[in-house]
């Protein structure tokens, strides 16, 4: 099969095969370890897999927000991306 | 009674995954591959990394047309909502009439996008619109290809026109569904006719509603079409909203890698606005239903 019109690249190719073994990983613990929602701060309720989807989308913020406005490494807004998704985890 | 989990019933959604891989996911990861590279055709890349990012992020260009887009969105809903609510309750309940009133209503629906742009594009017109000469009749001196103020007029009452009545057949529906015994009980407490729409009818109609609110925001968010059929995104550029700015980047000036940035923010954004809409949503049924 030639992929050559998707145009891919190493890094967005690591890009998502990460966020598709991220939705493996939490479809996998969903079937393991089944859970009842919880509220939260945000007092909605949430599962693993929708903390899940509010870090990734919030992560696309952060890292643009960084980008638009830091002028630093993206690296650094990983970091902080990290810190989010823990906060999420823990919290929402 | 608790609902039977029976996780097998997942390998039923399995052909639709398969179709929004190939009309959406696919296309999707292409899209974020362009977005890190430039081309000048000939499936030729090089790495750009995130600079078409920056360079859409820190865009004057996009940012106002995000803010016209915001503007857009903004106005019609700000129309739209209460002119279909407002038409809902004035719609006769039942008999010959409502069956007419519910047809005349679906019938802009029915008209496709390019159509609805062709009939404003003429109805606006000096020389053979009707709405256009009655204008100038009366001493404006209507022009929606030269006057902004006018081209957005146009776009905006060409939206209210196509799409109030989905709004207010969401309306009507989310009316039709209130049990009798509530406004007999209005009627023993007095209740006058402000009183029952905003303790009764408005609080039912809620769901359907932020149904209404959540369909509108998307699809004039989405608004291409249209705007580009009656005014091509001028003049200058002053309803070249996010799609038809888009097109402009991608297709007129065949710069597909800060195209591809600007649809991956584009993507995000609504994709933020669907979830909190699908949030408030859910969280409004659970709430009622306990």
């Amino acid at each position: 099969m030639n992929l050559n019109w998707m145009a891919w690249t190493q890094p967005t190719a690591i890009f998502f095969i990460v966020i598709a073994c991220l939705l493996l990983i939490f479809t996998v613990l969903a079937l393991k370890f089944p859970e009842t929602p919880r509220r939260g701060i945000l007092t909605i309720e949430t599962t693993r897999g929708d903390r899940l989807f509010i870090t990734l989308l919030g992560s696309a913020f952060i890292n643009a927000g960084w980008l638009a406005l830091s002028g630093l490494p993206q690296w650094w807004a990983l970091g902080i991306c990290a810190l989010y998704a823990a906060a999420v985890f823990r919290w929402v | 009674m608790d609902k039977v989990q029976n996780n097998k019933a997942w390998f039923l959604v399995l052909p639709v995954l398969v179709l929004v891989a190939f009309s959406a996911v696919i296309p999707l990861m292409t899209v974020v591959n362009y977005s890190v590279q430039d081309t000048f055709g000939n499936n030729v890349f090089f790495w750009e990394g995130l600079g078409w990012f920056q360079e859409v992020l820190t865009s004057e260009r996009v940012h106002a047309a995000l803010g016209r887009q915001l503007a857009f969105s903004g106005i019609i809903l700000a129309i739209q909502i209460p002119l279909g609510i407002a038409i809902a309750i004035c719609m006769p309940k039942r008999g010959f009439w409502a069956s007419v009133c519910l047809v005349l209503m679906a019938l802009p629906l029915l008209i496709p996008w390019n159509v609805v742009g062709t009939i404003w594009q003429i109805l606006g017109r000096t020389d053979i619109g009707l709405v256009g000469y009655a204008l100038d009749k009366v001493g404006i001196s209507w022009n929606y290809a030269r006057n902004p103020v006018h081209a957005w007029v146009t776009v905006v009452i060409m939206d209210v026109w196509h799409w109030t009545s989905l709004v207010a057949l969401l309306a009507y529906a989310g009316l039709q569904s209130i049990p009798q015994a509530y406004y007999q009980a209005a009627k023993i407490d007095q209740a006058s006719r402000w009183k029952v729409f905003r303790y009764i009818e408005l609080p039912k109609m809620q769901g359907v509603l932020l149904i209404a609110i959540l369909l509108r925001f998307m699809d004039s968010f989405m608004i291409y079409t249209e705007p580009f059929v009656v005014t091509g995104g001028g003049p200058g550029s002053a309803t070249s909203f996010l799609s038809i700015d888009l097109v402009k980047m991608a297709l007129g000036q065949f710069d597909l890698g800060p195209a591809a940035a600007f649809s991956i923010m584009y993507f995000l954004v609504i994709l933020l606005v669907s979830w909190v809409f699908y949030t408030v949503m859910t969280n409004l049924d659970k709430a009622e239903g306990r």
